[in-house]
């Protein structure tokens, strides 16, 4: 019976790491707007090659 | 979709333009923005647009290859009105003003949060995070759409914040920065963030210990042996322990509260519930008597967690406690000796001379010193026609300039003005003292009396009848299974729902607490402008006056039926031809005083009339120009006598005259004059079976007789009141013992809408500037008014009913537990039957009370959506 101990031992953490898991969304803000993933993953992105980073200067600017 | 008249342009309140339901679409329109746009001046290739603004953005945005942008919805941009000019934003550069604005900075990367009203659709949300492309001194910008908010990080070396906003500007995406924006940069996402993480930890543990009390229940102890019995019961205590002390911890805390101030609230038995339920738990486990009842206690925190939530669903994007500093700019044009410079207003002093444009707020109380100045006091004190003011005169803050450029001398401080003084009395500070005595704290008062007198008397009869063991166990039995799960739920779960359904036909609640004073309201009151009537489409009608047939029959009678509300004449005014009219709406397009602005509204455009030439605008006269070659005069009666043409009496009718008089001849007379909302006649006879009504307008009395007969005698009726006159009245109505509702809208109703039990505030855009209250209602829901009390009405009759059925579980669940014979499997099956059915009764029986109630039904979705692309 032995085994059923260790099946305890392994859900149980696997439970605390979906927790864990959780507890790291709540923190950084994944549950603060539901809204806006929405809307975002309507416009898929046509260059992906582009990634907004202030350090790869974009060379079509035009302010 | 039955939407509110939105259309997202950009300053909306200093823009003359005629208002569209709906944004349309089709040839003639423009492709970037879509309005309609004649000729084909700004064309490249084979689109038009309606304005060089819109055609400069196109170009940037397909050189920058952003010409996705208007793959992701039809005409998805905003016409760009005004100077977006760096100058205009060049207070942003101020490091002291920088300092409160910006989210974050280190130096070499800043991180602002602007308030965007102008976004509405996802392409704008795709625009908005693509802006990278556009500079490359721009990092990442993240968009909350619900809060209309575009987060952008940026290299300040490469950047100035002020020609980020210009940027943005440029674009269509004026940010708006109110006084208010200021040192505000933490979010108070810190309780939100608790709940769903206390909601997370209880149902962590309720889901386990349910896995890990299974086996007790099904006897697992008859070939397993009592190893895995006291394994168990140890693991069971040590996942209910964060449940009991975290999770549940504003319980404890708020029964402790209700102690300490010697009131029973709900959440006292709640507590005791819990603790009972613990300490018996934790008692039959390390003696090993038994498996003790945790899995109930972490699925009764779990539940009310859940309830919790559910109700305390808030609309983040409205704001219901706003002040006057969110009507205030950040920043006004302060002449200096070195020339005009735009200024943060913090930064202004007694004596400084500003420059006020057309559609600009009076900063701080001054005087006029040049210019003439017509001022528009409709957010103060509610009259809607503006005043003259001539240099010398004392102008008050808050006052909106509508004619020409004027400069004014400060003589106040921003914070000392006649506007800010307003916001200091008390009334406006006054808190009501909320949450007490609702609902549920009435019955649970009853209720946990009731079940500590049950529980003292079960474990009496077991005592007198030599079985002490017993008594303890029915006790703590008692106290266990009448925890008042069932209870806790009825409310949060009827309120939570009217709520949402509510929202998703826009009308907004403050809390779920709300409605249980919208079911208490006795006296209804009811502003006048911008409530009852709508503001901007006053009705027009012409009055021909010139030769033999002065009135026509039908015109005369419907101006004398007042709520008919003579309908706008969509291009055919009788008496006039069509090239007066176009002349007429050339005119009065040149102005924007209001009753030119209505003039020219209600009229067919006609952009292919002449242009004015030596256009003259009298301010409290009239205009005049000369257009092809017919000089127009269009004034008041006063005026056009004194350039010699005399006027024939008008026919006696409610409105402001406007006289209409080509080449020196006088045609007829326009009238302007406020409309009723439709069915507001429907509304007022609706609610007057149940509630006294009453009427009070910061306007004169120019339309009381139209008022009188719609209210009918029992109404009261108040014209020439100010702010501190409404508050006085709603003050004395309570005083009297009634709760009164207050509807209104603008700064003038501000404290009457905070000292009324219900404040309604009347918005002709979600998310546009309103005064604090607590129920948010865009103008077309307004003639719902009825409906929304009867839902309310319904609402708290559920949450009795749901009280009903949850006292029959408790007397089921009680008499087994003062005999002493409760096990933790009864606990166990009662608790979570108890708790579903409730929920599913309240939520099932608000849906169908909602769906009966009138209210008009939204397709479901994302209710901050209703005012998206079409």
């Amino acid at each position: 019976m032995s085994v059923i101990i260790l099946l305890i031992a392994v859900s149980l953490t696997l439970a605390l790491g979906f927790l864990a898991a959780f507890v790291w969304a709540v923190r950084h803000g994944q549950y603060e707007d539901t809204c806006t993933p929405a809307m975002r993953i309507l416009s898929d992105d046509q260059n992906p090659g582009k990634t907004p980073s202030p350090s790869q200067p974009s060379n079509q600017a035009k302010p | 979709m039955a939407s509110i008249a939105v259309k997202p342009i950009i300053a909306a309140e200093a823009d003359a333009a005629p208002p569209s339901a709906a944004r349309p679409t089709g040839p003639g329109r423009c492709f970037h923005c879509g309005e309609p746009c004649v000729g084909t001046r700004f064309a490249r290739e084979d689109k038009r647009f309606c304005c060089q603004g819109c055609l400069t953005v196109h170009e940037l945005l397909k050189e920058s290859g952003l010409g996705q942008f208007y793959e992701l919805s039809q005409h998805p941009g905003v016409r760009v009105r005004g100077k977006a000019g760096r100058e205009k934003w060049a207070f942003l550069d101020d490091p002291v003003l920088q300092r409160e604005l910006l989210d974050f900075s280190d130096g070499g990367v800043n991180r602002v949060t602007f308030q965007i009203p102008s976004m509405h659709c996802v392409a704008c949300v795709w625009l908005l995070e693509n802006l990278f492309r556009l500079h490359p001194g721009i990092g990442e910008s993240r968009v909350n759409f619900p809060r209309r908010e575009v987060s952008v990080t940026y290299i300040p070396g490469r950047i100035a914040l002020g020609e980020l906003a210009a940027l943005l500007s440029s674009i269509g995406y004026e940010p708006r920065l109110s006084l208010e924006a200021l040192g505000k940069a933490a979010a108070p996402a810190s309780t939100h963030r608790k709940q769903w993480l206390q909601v997370g930890v209880a149902g962590f543990a309720f889901g386990n210990i349910m896995l890990l009390s299974v086996p007790a229940y099904l006897g697992l102890d008859s070939f397993s042996g009592p190893v895995f019995r006291t394994l168990f019961g140890w693991l069971n205590l040590a996942l209910a322990l964060p449940v009991l002390i975290y999770s549940a911890s504003d319980y404890w805390k708020s029964a402790w509260l209700a102690v300490r101030q010697r009131i029973v609230t709900l959440d006292v038995p709640i507590a005791l519930g819990l603790a009972a339920l613990y300490g018996q738990s934790a008692f039959e486990i390390l003696t090993g008597r038994g498996e003790g009842y945790l899995d109930s206690l972490s699925g009764l925190v779990f539940f009310l967690l859940c309830g919790r939530v559910f109700q305390q669903k808030t609309h983040e994007r409205i704001a219901f406690d706003r002040d006057y500093r969110s009507f205030f700019p950040l920043s006004v044009t302060r002449q200096a000796a070195a020339g005009e410079a735009v200024v943060p207003i913090s930064q202004l002093e007694v004596g400084d001379i500003l420059i006020l444009r057309q559609g600009e707020i009076i900063p701080a109380d001054a005087t006029l010193v040049r210019g003439a100045g017509q001022i528009d006091y409709s957010f103060v004190t509610g009259e809607s026609r503006p005043v003259s003011r001539e240099p010398g005169d004392h102008l008050y803050a808050g006052g909106r300039q509508i004619g020409a450029t004027i400069e004014i001398q400060i003589v106040k401080p921003v914070s000392q003005s006649y506007l800010a003084s307003l916001w200091a009395h008390e009334a406006f500070r006054k808190h009501r003292s909320e949450s007490l005595d609702t609902l549920t704290n009435r019955y649970s008062r009853r209720f946990t009396w009731l079940v500590i007198a049950i529980a003292l008397a079960a474990a009496g009869y077991w005592l007198t009848e030599g079985n002490p063991a017993r008594g303890i166990k029915a006790f703590a039995s008692v106290l266990i299974v009448a925890c008042p799960c069932a209870l806790a739920l009825a409310a949060p779960f009827t309120f939570g729902t009217a709520q949402r359904l509510l929202a998703r036909a826009q009308v907004f609640l403050k809390n779920a607490l709300v409605l249980e004073r919208l079911a208490r309201v006795r006296t209804i009151v009811f502003d006048k402008t911008g409530t009852l009537t709508t503001p901007r489409s006053e009705a027009v009608s012409f009055h021909p006056l010139a030769d033999e047939d002065s009135v026509p029959p039908d015109r005369s009678a419907r101006a004398a039926d007042p709520t008919a509300g003579a309908q706008n004449f969509a291009g055919s005014p009788s008496g006039l031809t069509a090239g007066q009219q176009a002349m007429v709406w050339r005119l009065c397009r040149q102005s924007t005083h209001p009753v030119s602005v209505q003039i020219a509204e209600s009229l067919a455009p006609a952009p292919a009339a002449a242009p004015v030439r030596d256009y003259r605008e009298i301010p409290g006269a009239g205009l005049c120009g000369t257009i092809g070659n017919h000089r127009v005069h269009l004034g008041s009666r006063q005026w056009l006598e004194g350039l010699g043409m005399p006027v024939p009496p008008l026919p006696a009718a409610a409105g402001t005259p406007a006289i209409l008089a080509i080449d020196g001849r006088v045609l007829g007379a326009f009238l302007v004059r406020g409309i009723l909302r439709p069915d507001t006649q429907r509304l007022i006879r609706d609610l007057s079976q149940r509630h006294d009504l009453a009427l009070l307008s910061g306007d004169s009395e120019r339309e009381r007789a139209q008022f009188e007969q719609l209210f009918g005698r029992a109404g009261h009726l108040r014209f020439h009141q100010s702010p501190l006159d409404k508050l006085g009245f709603i003050r004395r109505l309570q005083d009297g013992g009634q709760v009164v509702m207050m509807v209104g809208d603008g700064l003038n109703d501000a404290g009457a809408l905070k000292q009324s039990d219900v404040g309604v505030a009347v918005v002709e855009r979600i998310g546009a500037f309103s005064p604090a209250s607590d129920v948010i209602l865009p103008g077309s829901r307004v003639p719902h008014l009825g409906a929304i009390l009867r839902l309310a009405r319904q609402a708290t009759r559920i949450v009795r009913l749901s009280f009903g059925i949850s006292a029959l579980y408790n007397a089921v669940g009680i008499s087994i537990a003062a005999a002493g014979i409760l096990s933790p499997l009864i606990c166990a099956v009662l608790m979570p039957v108890s708790s579903v059915s409730v929920v599913l009764f309240a939520c099932g029986m608000t849906a169908w009370a909602a769906r009966r109630s009138g209210l008009p039904q939204l397709e479901r979705g994302p209710q901050n959506q209703d005012e998206s692309c079409p």
